[in-house]
């Protein structure tokens, strides 16, 4: 009964998609658990740990994909929206630190402290409540993108300008944040956390129950934007994406869809930066640079956009080479991720995903180097999109 | 030719001459102060009479050592030196030559001792010869220093000074610095009104903060004039405030400028977005280390004249690496610029690795020509070679990017290709060269830009990391596709960031630009100066 609700919603690619993810992540906890440390199929803590950081960044990457691959809105600046979530988690880890940090002060964090400040400033009350932080990792980058996108949309700024605009937001947050006396720790942020809800941060048990969680989240999140994107309100943003003036001249307020979809994207990013920080520890302001923002976008495009798997894969397998190459080869790593930017843009316009839609790929094929022919052509007097 | 060997001659006997002098001199000046080791208090308060009477600028060393307290003499040959620890360990320098004489072991050597007494005689001393200085530049110094720190003992030295110099602006510092002076020595009330009018005249901020400590002091009657004067002082003073960082805004925004021309070809006329603009930057700067390099392991007298060959250089290299990146990949990707964003980022950081890779990632460093370092003054405000040269060279650029464009057949060719590309095609022209040779403009000058920026900045990799945001902010702001909109938007950021700076600090003055750009795109989505029509949408 209630398989065949989820095989409705999701389809055959989302349904067993999930399955696969949900086995894999058993099979992780069950064989860490489970089995012994020499045993050569164990997944050691820092695997698990590993692999739950990029959990949280497929989160991300799904959050980018709703609103560029769905509704034609690239945003250079989503990692300011997930350091932002993660800035939240870490304030309330912060606060659980209590008075077992350097100095001793059980309300000041250490880098107040050390900054001589007497009081808490006024934006981190509350942050001592588990259940606060998290809405704050929803609500502070939802309602940026709120104000960011009722401003950005209702102009009718898109394209391009839009992009920019959103690389420069991060880009201020970014030289904002590594101020001392922004009151958020300066270049250092947040780290030094000790616990998580009472249980120790570094243990491994604790990482693997965040790692289920991340697991959990970004499973909810697939689930959540699918049932979005094919209802009747996805069936408009992507119209909007494809001809956002027809849409607008049909009758419809492509203002409200837009910025409806930017809100919650950046709040779903919130939640995978609150997710992030407990397992690596720590937060400072280099999340904000714009060079993660536009990597993010990478791994969007490498997986597919336009699809809820591609994201997932992308933010896997290249966060995975990444690992393993900047550990073998650092010198390689930013020629392999330049190399990969070029060569998805060119040849892998729909990423890997569109390997796997063979027929979509034949008829489209044709078709797009047609369009994008005729594009050249018309580019400085029709209108330009992505 | 005849001409030219008698100034040779010339040259070779001035030089010889001078050799000859400052021997025999330091002879005489060595025995002066070889004789300091000799005798009592009283004796060396009659060789310091004798020194301050030979008008040398080379005594000032040793005086400074010896009221500091690290000349010493050589026990058996009663040799002068000053002794200098570093690191546990003494190190012996002349006193007058300066010229180092290495290590040396301690117990040789015996202090020069000195008395309150003598410490008063040598200030004094020193002060009178620092204002008798050769170099017109000491000699204000000098005053100035009198006058901030109302040295009152100074006064004779100045007055008899005041008589012999001729020299405008010393005169000036001298007079101000004489009549801080008289303000504190109780004079007369029609003198110290005399004195307060002097110096609200100098102006400054040394003035202004010798009549506010005079303030205190001062009786109801002149307190009323100080005020006053005060008052006109900090009027001057917030003018040239002003005008200071109306410069140091031009400066910025000059600077801005250079790095966004390029862009606003780039993105501005094609509609292009080159992630890796800053990259062509950069590789600019790094043309210009190579030659440099080159030229000072080949050619070093022609050093003077490395930027000569760096700017066509850059520009070569930079608009070759920009025509390989528009054949190579963006060609592919018109009508589709997020995605073209995507392929430059991913160019640029190649290009980032590249250059790390060949060079490593520290800085390298460029040094600039003679006639690009050093400064002036105007008013009340310091305005630095390098700074002029590149305002200058930024509005020079620009100049000829417009008539290139206006005038030039090629310039007529982009704008066919940019307003109707069907049309320009089937009257002939090659639109796809057009586009090569267009992005290898806009990339070109970014080239350029780096050479200005090599002079002024540190060369690193990450060199274009630093413009590429500033440089769309400004293109963006000023109105794509319009160059007089960079120029302005260049130099309205400019100006603003550094008004904003003494308020709110370097970085909120930035990120307050920045909120600004964002909120004005709001208002107007196609910047200051935008293109009408329908060739835009």
């Amino acid at each position: 009964m209630i398989s065949d609700k989820f095989y409705k919603y999701l389809g055959i690619s989302g349904s067993s998609f999930l399955c696969i993810m949900g086995g894999a992540i058993l099979i992780i906890v069950a064989s860490n658990t489970l089995l012994n440390s020499d045993h050569p199929l164990h997944v050691s803590s820092y695997v698990v740990t590993l692999l739950g950081k990029y959990l949280c960044y497929a989160i991300l990457a799904i959050s980018i994909d709703l609103v560029w691959g769905y509704c034609g809105v690239l945003s250079l600046g989503h990692g300011a929206f997930f350091a932002l979530g993660g800035y939240a988690m870490g304030m309330h880890l912060m606060r659980e630190i209590g008075p077992r940090g350097v100095y001793g002060n059980p309300v000041l964090p250490d880098f107040m402290v050390f900054l001589n400040w007497k009081e808490l400033p006024w934006y981190w009350y509350g942050f001592d409540m588990f259940w606060f932080a998290i809405l704050m990792a929803v609500v502070a980058p939802a309602l940026l993108a709120y104000i960011f996108g009722w401003l950005a949309f209702r102009s009718r700024v898109t394209g391009v300008y839009l992009s920019i605009m959103t690389q420069a937001l991060t880009f201020a947050l970014l030289l904002a944040f590594y101020r001392n006396d922004m009151g958020f720790g300066g270049n250092n942020g947040l780290t030094d956390f000790k616990d998580v809800l009472g249980f120790n941060i570094q243990e491994n048990r604790t990482r693997l129950v965040l790692f289920v969680i991340s697991g959990l989240v970004l499973m909810v999140t697939f689930m959540f934007s699918k049932v979005l994107v094919d209802s009747k309100y996805g069936k408009a943003l992507i119209a909007i994406r494809d001809s956002e003036s027809r849409v607008r001249f049909l009758g419809y307020r492509v203002e409200h869809y837009k910025l409806f979809i930017w809100t919650l994207s950046a709040g779903l990013a919130g939640i995978a930066g609150a997710l992030y920080v407990p397992q690596v520890g720590i937060i400072n302001p280099s999340e904000f640079s714009p060079a993660n923002s536009i990597e993010a976008v990478l791994w969007v495009a490498v997986g597919g956009r336009g699809t809820l798997i591609g994201p997932v894969l992308g933010a896997i397998l290249v966060n995975g080479s990444k690992t393993i190459l900047t550990s073998a080869f650092p010198e390689v790593w930013l020629f392999t991720l330049g190399a990969i930017f070029i060569f998805v843009t060119i040849f892998l316009p729909k990423g890997i995903m569109g390997l796997f839609n063979r027929s979509n790929r034949k008829s489209n094929a044709s078709g797009i180097s047609k369009i994008a022919g005729l594009r050249k052509i018309f580019v400085f007097d029709g209108k330009k999109d992505g | 030719m005849k001409r030219c060997r008698l100034y040779k001659s010339l040259f070779i006997g001035l030089l010889l001459s001078c050799f000859i002098n400052t021997h025999l001199l330091a002879d005489s000046l060595n025995d002066t102060i070889n004789s300091l080791a000799k005798g009592g208090f009283k004796e060396r308060a009659k060789v310091i009479g004798l020194m301050s009477r030979l008008n040398d600028d080379r005594i000032l060393n040793s005086l400074e050592a010896l009221s500091a307290g690290k000349l010493y003499f050589r026990k058996n040959n009663k040799q002068v030196i000053i002794l200098k620890k570093e690191d546990n360990k003494y190190y012996a320098k002349d006193p007058v030559t300066k010229s180092n004489l290495g290590v040396v072991q301690k117990k040789q050597f015996k202090k020069i001792r000195v008395n309150n007494r003598l410490r008063r005689q040598i200030k004094l001393t020193l002060s009178s010869l620092k204002l008798r200085a050769s170099s017109p530049k000491d000699r204000i110094l000098a005053a100035t220093n009198i006058l901030k720190t109302i040295d009152k003992s100074a006064l004779k030295a100045i007055q008899s000074q005041l008589l012999i110099e001729k020299n405008k602006s010393v005169r000036k510092a001298m007079i101000a610095a004489r009549a801080s002076v008289i303000l504190f020595n109780n004079s007369s009330n029609a003198k110290q009104i005399q004195s307060i009018n002097i110096l609200m005249e100098y102006g400054g901020r040394e003035a202004r903060s010798v009549l506010t400590r005079f303030l205190s002091s001062a009786n109801p009657q002149v307190k009323k004039i100080t005020e006053n004067a005060i008052k006109t002082i900090d009027v001057s003073l917030q003018r040239w405030t002003f005008i200071q960082n109306v410069w140091y805004g031009l400066s910025l925004g000059s600077v801005l400028l250079l790095a966004a021309i390029g862009l606003a070809i780039t993105f501005g006329v094609m509609g292009v977005i080159n992630m890796a603009h800053g990259e062509m930057v950069m590789i600019g700067a790094y043309t210009t280390f190579v030659v440099q390099d080159l030229i000072k392991a080949n050619f070093s007298h022609l050093f003077e004249y490395s930027l000569a060959f760096s700017i066509p250089l850059a520009f070569i290299v930079s608009g070759l690496v920009g025509i390989a990146i528009e054949r190579g990949v963006i060609r592919y990707l018109y009508g589709r610029p997020l995605e073209t964003l995507l392929a430059t980022w991913g160019i640029s950081l190649v290009l980032q690795q590249t250059v790390r890779s060949l060079f490593g990632p520290t800085n390298q460093e460029v040094s600039s020509p003679e006639f690009m370092s050093g400064a002036f003054q105007v008013g009340q405000m310091t305005i630095t070679y390098n700074r002029l040269y590149i305002i200058f060279f930024a509005v020079f650029i620009l100049l000829i990017l417009l008539i290139l464009i206006k005038k030039s057949s090629f310039g007529l060719q982009m704008r066919a290709v940019t307003q109707n590309r069907l049309m320009a095609r089937s009257m002939g022209i090659r639109s796809d060269w057009v586009d090569a040779l267009t992005f290898g403009l806009g990339s070109g000058i970014a080239g350029i830009a780096g050479v200005a920026l090599s002079q002024i900045e540190n060369v690193s990799p990450n060199l274009g990391q630093a413009y590429i945001i500033d440089s769309f902010m400004v293109v963006v702001f000023g109105g794509v596709g319009n160059l007089w909109g960079t120029l302005v938007g260049a130099m309205t950021l400019g100006v603003a960031n550094k008004f904003l700076e003494p308020f709110a600090g370097a970085v909120l003055a930035k990120i307050m630009v920045l909120i600004f750009i964002i909120l004005f795109i709001q208002k107007r989505p196609r910047g200051m100066f935008a293109l009408k029509g329908r060739a835009i949408e």
